[in-house]
């Protein structure tokens, strides 16, 4: 007899947010597919229709947005690797590059630098309608002064 | 012509809960969050699929754009549920919404067939709504 739906569903959204909380884990698809009780092929298939991604796809694309999030945070491009879950630095960074067209490090300087431009100029980076809106402009310019 | 729209303001009633809910529980990115001053905090967010667009999560307070009374009468509204700000898209309706239900978001409606589509409705901390749909499988 074939599963209802919503179990289904309930086993694929399970597997996923497995993945969301131990991505820095050595994870395989096994675990993840014996995480949602079914088996690899037809996991990879409902887990494909739901996410657009294949379960593997999706734990990179995991473990890139949070390497990320670390690299914003100021930590070293070294430790990153190894929090995210990436076994070598090279397979981090050439891996990063690959999906982001820059490598951690230049991430990390490039959003260090708009951080920096932001806090010394935050109206440059506010549409003019919303800071004359929110009465922004003039106190803004006065504590800047500017 | 115009050739897009890059930012939408969302009106929320705490800038701090509306982060918690649109990036810990929706999973949206931030694009800019910059406090400016006492009060003053500019916050972005996009869907993960769309960094272009800039939702701005705007606080209400009396100013220029609230005058008087209007700062509070618009926190009324909102807290009743009167604005819908859009329609979001996913892959899979159904197994969105069954994410969303275990992170503690509330729907209005559940994925139901309608006329136009298939969709769910809910709500954000706020008070605000939203449609839900599904991307149509190719």
């Amino acid at each position: 007899m074939p599963y209802p739906k919503a179990y289904l569903y309930h086993r694929v959204v399970k597997a996923k947010l497995f993945i969301d909380t131990n991505f820095y884990l050595p994870l395989d698809l096994n675990n993840i597919s014996n995480e949602a009780f079914f088996s690899k092929y037809h996991f990879i298939r409902l887990f494909k229709n739901s996410y657009g991604r294949t379960p593997h796809q999706y734990l990179i694309y995991v473990r890139i947005e949070k390497a990320k999030n670390y690299l914003k945070h100021g930590v070293p491009v070294s430790e990153v690797c190894f929090k995210v879950g990436f076994e070598s630095p090279s397979s981090f960074a050439g891996l990063f590059k690959k999906v982001c067209q820059q490598t951690p490090g230049e991430y990390q300087r490039l959003y260090k630098r708009r951080q920096e431009a932001l806090k010394k100029s935050p109206l440059s980076f506010i549409p003019n309608c919303f800071s004359e809106q929110k009465g922004w402009v003039y106190p803004l310019k006065e504590a800047l002064n500017c | 012509m115009i050739t897009k729209m890059n930012h939408v303001s969302i009106f929320v009633l705490d800038q701090e809960s509306a982060y918690e809910f649109y990036v810990n529980k929706l999973g949206f990115k931030v694009h800019t969050d910059a406090p400016i001053g006492p009060g003053m905090r500019w916050l972005t967010v996009c869907p993960p699929g769309q960094p272009d667009l800039e939702l701005s999560l705007m606080s209400i307070e009396e100013g220029p754009m609230f005058k008087g009374e209007a700062a509070k009468q618009m926190k009324e509204l909102v807290k009743k549920g009167t604005f819908g700000f859009g329609v979001f898209q996913c892959t899979d309706l159904n197994a969105t919404y069954e994410e969303l239900k275990s992170k503690g978001v509330v729907f209005k409606k559940p994925p139901t067939k309608e006329f136009y589509a298939y969709e769910a409705l809910f709500v954000d901390d706020s008070g605000n709504w939203f449609s839900l749909g599904e991307k149509p499988k190719e």
